[in-house]
């Protein structure tokens, strides 16, 4: 170190960086610049109440308005009843994280724009204390729009009020801070590289919404066509939220067929009580309904990949930083 | 106050594709001293700084700066330097001690030191009482002041300004140099300013000149106004091309300078002695004259040939209320 050093002003400058060392470790720098950049990120986030509320409003135009349509339209196609508001929500809960996620890191674009960056860029805190602290602070807002969702899940039409209820919303919190987080890695990885907002609209059209769109959402992803299953299958926000289903809609049973008894006139069913042959000989003759499934993969492998995607683009993220001029 | 350079380029060069930026520039910065970057704009006045505070990668070449290689020991840099960029670097949803916050720690201002330094910071610059309020209300001036401030607040070695005074009024232009001015006095702290104002110019200890991404002189103001020579005349007359013939004839040792906008640019000792001497015997009416001492424009326009800056107007302005005066002496 000594050595490296250049000639002015050589003595002082060299004792006074020794001390500065003694003083903090690399590693304790590190962590105060995580903690103040996702200080300063938070605190905007907590000060755009716009932001705070559009966040929260999208996802319930998606549940009630598209859920309870979709939910009505499965009953005029099938015979039964499906539930799939209860379906719809964990889908709902990972579309808000990811695109809460994704959006947080515009961040970077406005300290890019408004000239933050630079004093970001300026300044000692090392590089990838800044692409981590964006990281943290993208998904923190991610994690509490999500959470402030999952008070939804108490409602009669999704899951009831049940202790159930509240040990499924405990357990999705942890999966969501984990896919948050990948996904926000993602985000920052991305803004790190935009130079200016008119690549955002593209980057929505051409890769957040089939990103979402492929990722079970919406629909359970069954008897798909080979290329849509192929592609949801290397959609890393699949497994997502294959992994948010897993835990949500565990003993769920989301569709049941329209009884017999329904069809028929009062005494009629009466009469057919008596021989329960006969009547669930009728009850075939009405269209099953096909299960859906709740889950495709193991909550394993799920969890496995979405940390190990995160990672990647947490490490893309990082490097992105380091290079930034 | 001196005690050696604090800055020190070694052929320092930027280049942006084909386009040669900043071109083996060499200078040292006296600690303590102001030193100015004058030049026009897109001269590699801000690539310049922007490599020396680590912003930018040198294409080759590298500086010193507070001891430390700009290239090798980036972060021991940034630590000894403050920066206030040309363009607004402020957090305006944040208020003006949360953004002075965000400073002290990404520069480990010890937890015990912040309010003190915060406080001693907004009082030089006179913001105390808006410290608490958002930095989206306060205006450009204000803005200015704070970017100074927190430039200021890890007591950098060396801060760098980078046009500080550029889109702003006079009268705040004035008080941010009474800043810097006191800033140099009593914190013995060194200044690296880049510039296209003259006036400002004026300002600094010493000052280079760069054009095209090279210093072409590098001097105190006074020096570099005393290196012109004489006055500066400027001549306009019914035509230019007999009168420059004349005057060569009469005044072979001339120093025409190659202004672009009169063809009759010259200097000359004396001025005031020489300009009736001139006109006494001279075959071409002449419309006006103007004499001057030499101002760093003139030694800009001497060593380049053309303007420092895009707006011309005002000399001009000038000018002309100048050539009335003469046209009615010509008169009589």
């Amino acid at each position: 170190m000594e050595e490296d050093q250049v000639s002015v002003g050589e003595g002082e400058a060299a004792r006074e960086s020794a001390e500065q060392y003694l003083h903090r470790t690399s590693f304790e720098r590190s962590l105060t610049g995580i903690y103040i950049v996702w200080l300063r990120d938070f605190k905007r986030f907590w000060r755009d109440t716009p932001r705070r509320l559009g966040a929260f409003v999208q996802p319930l135009v998606y549940l009630f308005l598209l859920g309870t349509g979709l939910q009505a339209a499965f009953k005029v196609f099938g015979a039964g009843n499906t539930k799939y508001v209860t379906f719809m929500f964990p889908g709902i809960l990972g579309m808000t994280v990811l695109f809460t996620s994704v959006f947080s890191s515009i961040s970077i674009l406005w300290d890019r724009q408004f000239g933050f960056l630079k004093e970001i860029l300026v300044s000692p805190v090392p590089r990838p204390s800044v692409a981590v602290g964006k990281v943290i602070g993208g998904a923190t807002t991610a994690v509490l729009q999500g959470t402030v969702l999952l008070v939804l899940m108490f409602l009669p039409s999704i899951f009831g009020f049940h202790w159930s209820t509240l040990w499924k919303a405990l357990a999705l919190i942890p999966l969501m801070v984990l896919l948050a987080l990948a996904m926000t890695s993602v985000g920052v990885a991305i803004g790190a590289r935009l130079k200016s907002f008119e690549a955002f609209p593209i980057l929505m059209n051409f890769f957040l919404m089939p990103l979402f769109f492929l990722s079970g959402a919406m629909f359970p992803l069954q008897g798909l066509p080979g290329w849509m299953d192929f592609l949801t299958k290397i959609n890393p926000l699949s497994y997502g939220v294959d992994m948010l289903r897993a835990i949500a809609l565990k003993g769920v049973n989301l569709t049941s067929s329209v009884s017999i008894a329904s069809k028929l006139p009062a005494e009629v069913v009466a009469k057919l009580k008596a021989d329960p042959q006969l009547m669930g000989a009728l009850q075939k003759l009405l269209p099953k309904m096909p299960t859906v499934k709740t889950q495709i993969y193991p909550l394993w492998l799920d969890v496995a990949v979405v940390a190990g995607f995160g990672a990647v683009m947490l490490v893309i993220a990082i490097w992105e930083f380091n290079r930034q001029e | 106050m001196n005690n050696g350079a604090i800055i020190r380029t070694d052929n320092l060069v930027k280049n942006f594709g084909d386009l040669v930026a900043v071109d083996s520039v060499n200078f040292e910065v006296m600690s303590g001293e102001i030193f100015g970057f004058l030049g026009p704009n897109g001269a590699g006045k801000t690539t310049t700084m922007n490599m020396l505070s680590t912003i930018l990668k040198p294409t080759s070449g590298t500086a010193v700066i507070n001891g430390y290689d700009i290239v090798r020991f980036k972060n021991e840099v940034r630590e000894s330097i403050g920066m206030v960029f040309q363009d607004p670097s402020l957090d305006d949803t944040l208020t003006a001690k949360e953004n002075l916050e965000f400073h002290a720690v990404v520069y480990h201002i010890p937890r015990s030191e912040r309010e003190r330094r915060m406080k001693e910071v907004l009082d030089m610059v006179s913001l105390s009482d808006r410290a608490d309020d958002r930095v989206e209300t306060y205006s450009g001036g204000m803005k200015r002041r704070l970017e100074i401030a927190r430039g200021l607040l890890h007591y950098p070695k060396v801060l760098f300004l980078d046009e500080p005074t550029i889109g702003l009024d006079p009268q705040t232009r004035n008080y941010i140099w009474e800043y810097i001015e006191d800033l140099k006095k009593r914190e013995g702290i060194t200044i690296f300013l880049t510039t296209h104002y003259m006036e400002e110019a004026e300002h600094c200890d010493r000052i280079a000149i760069i054009d095209v991404g090279r210093i072409i002189a590098l001097d105190t103001p006074e020096q570099l106004k005393n290196d012109v020579g004489g006055d500066i005349i400027r001549l306009t007359t019914e035509d230019d091309d007999a009168a420059l013939a004349e005057l060569l004839e009469r005044y072979p040792e001339l120093d025409m300078i190659n202004d672009p906008e009169y063809r009759l640019c010259f200097e000359r000792d004396k001025g005031e002695e020489f300009v009736p001497e001139l006109i006494r015997e001279f075959g071409v009416k002449i419309v006006s004259i103007n004499i001057h001492r030499p101002t760093l424009d003139d030694v800009f326009l001497k060593l380049t040939g053309k303007e420092i800056r895009d707006d011309t107007g005002d000399r001009k302005g000038s000018m002309m209320k100048l050539a009335g005066q003469m046209g009615k002496t010509g008169r009589r």
